[in-house]
């Protein structure tokens, strides 16, 4: 197990934390967002539940915006622009 | 498909639940005391995994995220609760009791909120998230809280940081040398039964300038309980929502922002996460339903704890010399998880009832006539019920640096649980909710340990970062 976080296009950013648990997936997602411009995008993929209502509130505090909201299987994946 | 398996899964376990209890019942009429810890710890994992409700995520998500979102979902919980604990306080129906204050509690606390963060749930949050499947909690869970715990309170490791004032006082206290053998009960005997106790409305104060059942509502609910926590709410709205609430409020209002806007502010941050606002007003009556509960049945069948219980059905030998076992008689983790860590240590030889803490004042009954152990496991098959009925159950083994933090995390909650005599739950939401100011200390404790790991959390993940980036 180990977090990926890689450049997958011109401002497209992917975050893996699949297996991780809290407080490891909203930490990172903080982290990744802060490497990234304004307007960019990060796919988030993780699959622990309770990270997932820590990350919404933290998006919709820091004005960036939760465009995409999927589930694959266990996978939960939030497509996430900078604002 | 999937779906179909979850609620098979959850009607399984339920309809197990319901067999047991009637299995006890149909045993002895007593085991309905142990039914009620079972199901009050199911409807708490039910509530704890619907609202995500996470002593460690309070204090750690506002360091690490600035997101308020536990920390306020507890403080609700703590008005509810201290509400009907006075309620009940004023009926004669409560069955809190305070603990000693000193500053043994704020060093716990400490020690307990960086084992918090480390492996990523409280004591409650860690058993609802091994309902979720979550190894790593079982971990923490398991090594920490279970075997960590019974092993701290039986050995004599620290016998070197004892003061010989607390060897005298100890030894002044006049108890046999066969339950007092470890560190921890020079610790004990020695300083702790010598603190002073404190509850606000027994303070003489409170009996003076508050006449009848009110000290109950002014002195533990309002000043103990409701009038910090509101503080509290407001402190963490103006430190870490204000300004990004009043940013949007203005682009979107005509004219300057005032008063009004404030209180807007803080009902927003109250409601933004619904799910655990609402599980902490009803997390906060049933709480308070609990100690209604068992204090009926104490009433009913005569007794102060379930020791009493267990004697009369010919079962003394899980008893402390007391006639005791761990009957907190609301809500409570850990004491019960060392139990059931010393209850497996002496099935490997280990004399573990050589001390105070199980010798004297919580014995150690088998697992299944241990009513605090039944909560707990009431908890993981409740948050189990929960997870599986929302699709969000899934087995996750412990890999990697998980296993370290789980590890090393448990341990220190489990060590950090002992010397103030709780744990988040025991020594923090249940002291201050019943009027006892050393629960504050604790919180303030746990809270000081949860930004100490996150400063290390920060600083370990910065460095992976860093190296993910290296091929950019």
């Amino acid at each position: 197990m180990a977090m990926k976080f890689e450049k997958k296009g011109d401002g497209v950013y992917e975050l893996d934390v699949c297996g991780y648990v809290c407080p490891h997936p909203q930490i990172y997602c903080k982290k990744s967002i802060e490497k990234m411009a304004e307007g960019e995008v990060l796919h988030m993929i993780f699959d622990n539940p309770s990270s997932g209502e820590t990350v919404k509130q933290m998006l919709d505090q820091a004005g960036h915006e939760l465009v995409e909201e999927r589930k694959e299987g266990s996978k939960l994946i939030y497509v996430i622009k900078k604002g | 498909m999937e779906e179909k398996k979850n609620q098979i899964w959850a009607f399984i376990i339920t309809g197990a639940l319901i067999l047991i209890s009637l299995l006890y019942y149909k045993t002895n009429v007593y085991y309905m005391y142990l039914i009620a810890y079972i199901w009050f710890g199911f409807a708490y994992g039910m509530m704890l995994q619907y609202g995500r409700f996470c002593f460690a995520s309070a204090s750690r998500d506002l360091f690490a995220a600035g997101v308020p979102r536990m920390a306020v979902g507890i403080l609700v919980a703590l008005i509810f609760f201290s509400f009907i604990q006075a309620v009940l306080a004023s009926t004669n129906m409560s069955t809190f009791h305070p603990a000693p204050f000193g500053i043994h509690t704020l060093i716990a606390g400490l020690i307990f909120g960086v084992g918090m963060v480390l492996s990523g749930g409280c004591a409650s949050g860690s058993l609802y998230k091994i309902g979720e499947g979550n190894g790593t909690s079982f971990l923490a869970a398991f090594f920490g809280l279970c075997i960590g715990q019974a092993i701290f309170v039986d050995v004599t490791w620290f016998n070197f940081l004892m003061p010989q004032k607390w060897i005298d006082n100890a030894a002044a206290k006049g108890l046999p040398a066969s339950v007092m053998s470890s560190s921890f009960d020079t610790y004990l005997a020695g300083y702790v039964w010598d603190q002073p106790v404190l509850q606000l409305s027994k303070t003489q104060a409170a009996q003076d300038a508050l006449p009848g059942v009110s000290k109950y509502f002014v002195a533990d609910m309002l000043l103990n309980a409701m009038i910090p926590a509101a503080l509290l709410l407001i402190v963490i709205y103006a430190v870490w929502m204000r300004k990004g609430f009043m940013k949007k409020r203005a682009k979107t209002k005509v004219g300057a922002t005032g008063f009004g806007d404030d209180l807007a502010g803080i009902w927003s941050m109250i409601t933004a996460s619904k799910r655990t606002t609402i599980m902490g007003v009803i997390i906060g009556i049933v709480a308070g339903l609990h100690i209604f509960v068992m204090k009926g049945m104490q009433i009913k069948f005569g007794v102060g704890n379930f020791g009493e219980l267990l004697t009369r059905m010919g079962h003394s030998a899980d008893t402390s010399i007391k006639g005791t076992v761990f009957d907190p008689g609301y809500w409570y983790i850990t004491s019960q998880e060392g139990q059931f860590g010393a209850w497996i240590l002496e099935k490997f030889g280990w004399n573990m009832r050589d001390n105070i803490f199980f010798g004297v004042n919580n014995g150690l009954p088998d697992p299944w006539r241990n009513p605090a152990l039944w909560m707990s496991f009431g908890i993981i098959f409740g948050a189990f019920v929960m997870a599986r009925l929302n699709n969000e159950f899934k087995f996750k083994l412990p890999k990697g640096e998980l296993i370290v933090w789980g590890l090393l995390g448990g341990l220190l909650m489990g060590v950090g649980s002992r010397p103030a005599l709780g744990c988040n739950i025991g020594a923090f939401f249940i002291r201050v909710a019943g009027g006892d100011p050393s629960g504050w200390l604790y919180g303030t404790g746990m809270v000081g340990g949860a930004f100490l790991g996150v400063k290390f959390f920060n600083w370990w993940t910065e460095r992976k970062m860093a190296k993910e980036m290296e091929s950019f």
